[in-house]
């Protein structure tokens, strides 16, 4: 059996995004900055699919500039943020440990052209408490951004109440929220969200779109000098076909929702509850505050590229936050920011599922996954003293 | 971030072969930390002519620190103390058909297992350690950084 539980990293291109696209490849392939009729036939399918996607989160579509994806919408935003901020003497950004890279290598290079950057703790639930938020905020503070879910643990955060918090000092509130959409109910004025990034490819679209919205009344400094595509802002011709699947995607993914969550969050539960029976597991990140499909565990005496290459052979995709699996001798930073010590940092393994996923493949995991953690476990020195200092029993 | 590995080395990871603990081994050696990711215990029965004639492993880490020991193990195995003293991480690597270059730092771990459990040996044995059984990174991981 072959099974893909590694969801957060991307997904599979849905029929109905692919059907959506294939028309722009072949027949309707104008260049929507064409004033002929294949190139207004293209113009019109990419404002549909911006008033489809801006509906969807709540937004107005003149609001909404597509991008290649998830980092290049939060690589823009917090730098024209930052940068925006100095210009009136604030040089203050606010962030979480945990954040994606795409946040948090933008905020050191700002760090190191001058800004302040405090990155509030996300506590053992992996959740930000929005005192903290407020206490932190000062009248230097240009920028929060703050993920919608977390992509390694999942957890979800309070995002309506920390952007009320910021609104309450003035400051400007972003979210990543990259995991979140298509998969939880987003309405950014509802919620107050000034600006948020998202990735098509996290929700049945394809790879290399993505979109920044970006409440009217901002004024956004360009990130690409060209043509007048995305209002002059980001220049260049569009991916009208990348564009068309993301939109269809994420209607798709908003029409069933909550049936989906429902299904999804059971199937995670079951394997959550399966994979617990494992002595020295845990679960990572709050149990009841986190999206549908993911789980995140730790298994002590275990290194996790060990752990995801026999899961491999298995014929099951899963991802790890170990070091090994990153290029350096450091696990996650977000397994970190939880508080967990390094050596068990090392044995996680993140399972994401949605809702394409079966409940035969949570079994056929449940089935797989115990034994190879005996095997590795057995061949592991530190499994080893973890019994001799009576810390785990001999299973 | 995207990581080859040889058919060997997913072979050896897959299969990995002497793994186990030696209960009559007359050498044991212990090198790597948790905090790093990688341990690798080496457990050597040297008979009286210095032919090592069973040799079994036990490692915490990726795939390449268990591919890595695994194959260490199988070119020590009925070899003399002097020929295993001249084991080296490049060996090894070649013996794999390759490493990563992140995972070059497990080739080296290997290595150093072979040498501490040797090193365990003259100990025991209450024997001047050989010189060429010292480690030369000193159990610091952070010198295997890239």
């Amino acid at each position: 059996m072959n099974v893909y539980f590694d969801n957060a990293a991307t997904t599979s291109v849905s029929e109905t995004a692919l059907n959506a696209m294939l028309p722009c490849l072949k027949e309707n392939y104008g260049n929507a900055s064409s004033l002929h009729a294949l190139g207004q036939e293209a113009n019109r399918v990419l404002d549909e699919s911006r008033q489809t996607i801006a509906s969807l989160i709540g937004a107005n579509p003149s609001e909404l500039y597509f991008t290649s994806g998830g980092s290049e919408a939060d690589n823009w935003i917090i730098t024209q943020m930052a940068y925006q901020g100095r210009r009136k003497g604030k040089i203050h950004l606010i962030s979480t440990a945990f954040e994606h890279h795409a946040v948090l290598h933008t905020l050191k290079k700002l760090e190191k052209e001058g800004f302040e950057v405090t990155l509030l703790p996300v506590h053992e639930d992996g959740l930000v408490r929005p005192e903290e938020l407020d206490a932190a905020i000062t009248d230097k503070t240009a920028l929060v951004t703050i993920m919608y879910a977390n992509n390694e643990i999942g957890t979800i955060q309070p995002i309506t109440e920390l952007a009320a918090i910021s609104h309450k000092h003035g400051v400007f509130f972003h979210t990543d929220a990259v995991q979140a959409v298509g998969h939880l109910p987003i309405d950014v004025k509802a919620q107050g969200i000034d600006a948020l990034s998202m990735s098509g490819h996290k929700f049945h679209g394809v790879k290399g779109t993505g979109a920044l919205y970006c409440r009217k009344g901002v004024l956004l400094g360009n990130l690409i000098e060209g043509g007048a595509q995305e209002r002059g802002k980001r220049a260049g011709t569009e991916n009208i076909p990348g564009i068309v699947a993301m939109a269809a995607a994420l209607q798709e993914a908003c029409d069933h929702m909550e049936e989906n969550a429902a299904r999804v969050t059971a199937m995670r539960d079951k394997l959550i509850a399966g994979v617990l029976q494992i002595p020295n597991s845990r679960l990572n990140g709050d149990p009841v505050k986190r999206l549908p499909g993911n789980a995140s565990f730790c298994f002590e005496g275990v290194e996790g590229e060990s752990l995801l290459l026999r899961l491999d052979l298995a014929g099951v995709c899963a991802s790890s936050g170990s070091a090994c699996t990153s290029g350096s001798l450091d696990p996650s930073h977000v397994l970190l920011a939880i508080g967990l010590p390094t050596e068990v940092a090392h044995g996680s393994l993140r399972l994401t599922l949605d809702e394409v996923n079966t409940e035969e493949e949570v079994d056929y995991v449940l089935e797989k996954l115990p034994g190879i953690v005996r095997t590795l476990r057995n061949m592991s020195p530190v499994w080893e003293d973890m019994i001799e200092a009576g810390t785990a029993q001999a299973y | 971030m995207a990581m080859a590995y040889s058919e060997k080395v997913r072979d050896h990871f897959a299969n990995p072969r002497n793994v186990g603990k030696l209960d009559d081994a007359n050498g044991v050696g212990e090198v790597g930390n948790a905090v790093c990711g990688d341990i690798m215990k080496m457990y050597l029965k040297i008979d009286d002519d210095g032919v090592i004639s069973d040799v079994k492993f036990n490692t915490f880490g990726c795939g390449a620190a268990i591919a890595t020991s695994s194959m260490a193990t199988e070119m020590i195995k009925g070899k003399t103390i002097d020929d295993a003293l001249k084991l080296t991480n490049k060996a090894v690597v070649e013996a794999l058909d390759g490493l990563p270059a992140v995972k070059i730092h497990c080739s080296v771990l290997a290595e150093e297992a072979v040498k501490a459990a040797l090193s365990d040996y003259y100990t025991r044995k209450g024997l001047p350690v050989p010189p060429e059984c010292q480690m030369a990174c000193g159990s610091n991981c952070e010198a295997c950084q890239i």
